[in-house]
């Protein structure tokens, strides 16, 4: 587990902890660091900052640590430490606020794909208005490693194909635009 | 009874086999299915990730639609209950929020179809409609994350512990296996971004399931069976062997043992063998 390194600049930095309870909403100050976040995370294996340790690192003002870590992009909103919180911080949501604040810069190289992932799946959703499976995977995989991502695909797809687990031809729906509405109206706040 | 249906985009595609059974099960148990006309999106894993005011509006046009409807919602996917219910919380707490009619409240109940099939059914009526039982399969029930977390969303009276699967099962005279696992987290959200990392998850399952007595597993969520059914292959046990472990929907257990026909169907769609193990105890 990569220890923090404290930076003199911390807390000069673009977020405060102050912040973050404002954007997700949560009490961040109210973590007694407990660890039963961490102890319950099936992911802890795989995170540089352990999930107590983001709530530290928020509650101190470390936010550029969290934001540059690999535990907000391995999260897999699995919602264990949200549910185990003995005061009552909704973790996971804090992490999604954490994403999406990483989002707006650049999300680091390691991590790049589950963004990648991310944004297929919403253009899939406002194109269609339903996520089309096949299109979406394909879409991902080219954005993420280019063609030898989807050659990486091909062999699962086309079993999935011949067990008839594929829907060819996606929906259209006149229902869609509302969805493109939704969209616009979420672009135009985060471009504010 | 009736009640309206929120399919969700996988039962369109890769889980299509849940959708066909459910739909199934439900007729035999005389539950009126009335899809959602014109339903969208839930958002699903990656609105909440990305935009929170976006994840909320994604849900709540669905929601909109249901309350024209004045029946419950069945919802067989883990995925969108829960984020049909974060929609329903945050309209029904939050005061304003754009786009959504000032006053709305959602009429029905957002339901899962596992609990809803037992709180409505119950074992009286899951058991006279048996005509295989399932004495053969020992199943392990596989909630997963969503059905169940998180509480303040769900409703979920015990997070850690749902019962309403196990009790379904039993009660297709299924020899059904307790185990821990039942709520732990597959990693399906990670499948295609870090497969490396959302296989230890899995393995773990397997492993887990094979250590309680199991010879299969039962799943509520197309997530999970994608992540369980789709990759086992590619996973093998610390010795080398491949798990050879068949994940059903219950829905398909169900189906089964009330003697559907177009059970044979369902299994055909599985990447991991699913029949191999029925025909072996005279089930299909």
């Amino acid at each position: 587990m990569a220890s923090v390194t404290v930076r003199e600049t911390a807390g000069a930095g673009l977020y405060s902890r102050k912040r973050i309870e404002e954007m997700s909403g949560e009490k961040i100050s109210a973590c007694f660091q407990c660890e039963k976040c961490s102890n319950g995370c099936p992911m802890v294996f795989a995170m540089d900052i352990q999930p107590h340790r983001v709530m530290h690192c928020l509650q101190l003002g470390l936010v550029e640590e969290v934001l540059n870590s690999d535990t907000i992009w391995v999260c897999v909103s699995c919602q264990t430490c949200t549910t185990r919180c003995p005061n009552d911080i909704d973790i996971a949501h804090v992490v999604d606020t954490l994403r999406q604040l990483s989002a707006r810069r650049q999300v680091k190289e390691s991590q790049k794909s589950v963004a990648v992932f991310h944004t297929a799946f919403l253009s899939s959703i406002k194109r269609f208005g339903r996520v089309h499976e096949a299109s979406m995977v394909v879409s991902y995989a080219f954005q993420n490693e280019g063609i030898t991502g989807v050659r990486k695909q091909l062999n699962l797809g086309l079993e999935m194909m011949r067990k008839g687990k594929i829907k060819l031809v996606p929906s259209r729906l006149w229902a869609g635009k509302q969805v493109k509405e939704i969209f616009r109206k979420a672009g135009r706040k985060r471009a504010q | 009874m009736k009640v309206s249906y929120y399919p969700g985009c996988s039962l369109e595609g890769t889980a299509k086999e849940y959708g066909q059974s459910f739909e199934t099960v439900a007729r035999d148990l005389g539950i009126e299915l009335h899809e959602l006309n014109g339903w969208t999106c839930c958002g699903a894993s990656s609105a909440h990730v990305t935009n929170d005011e976006m994840a909320v509006s994604l849900g709540v046009r669905n929601l909109l639609l249901a309350n024209k409807t004045r029946m419950d919602l069945v919802v067989p996917c883990a995925a969108c209950y829960q984020r049909l219910k974060a929609a329903e919380k945050a309209v029904n707490t939050r005061k304003t929020i754009e786009g959504i009619p000032a006053g709305f409240a959602t009429q029905g109940r957002i339901r899962h179809i596992v609990d809803f099939i037992w709180e409505e059914c119950g074992e009286q009526a899951i058991r006279e409609k048996v005509r295989k039982p399932l004495q053969a399969l020992s199943p392990v029930c596989y909630y997963g994350c969503l059905v169940t977390r998180p509480p303040h969303i769900t409703d979920a009276r015990d997070p850690e512990d749902p019962r309403a699967m196990d009790d379904i099962l039993k009660s297709l005279d299924a020899n059904v296996k307790n185990w821990s696992y039942k709520t732990d987290c597959c990693g399906g959200n990670l499948m295609l971004t870090h497969p490396e990392l959302a296989r230890k998850l899995v393995a773990r399952l397997f492993d887990m399931a094979l250590e309680a007595g199991a010879n299969c597993i039962a799943v509520g969520c197309p997530m999970c069976h994608a992540s369980l059914d789709t990759v086992q292959r590619d996973i093998t046990r610390s010795d080398g062997a491949s798990y050879n472990l068949p994940v059903y929907y219950f829905t398909e257990l169900m189906g089964l043992a009330f003697g559907n026909r177009a059970a044979g169907g369902w299994f055909n769609r599985h990447l991991t063998d699913a029949k191999s193990l029925l025909s072996r105890n005279g089930l299909l």
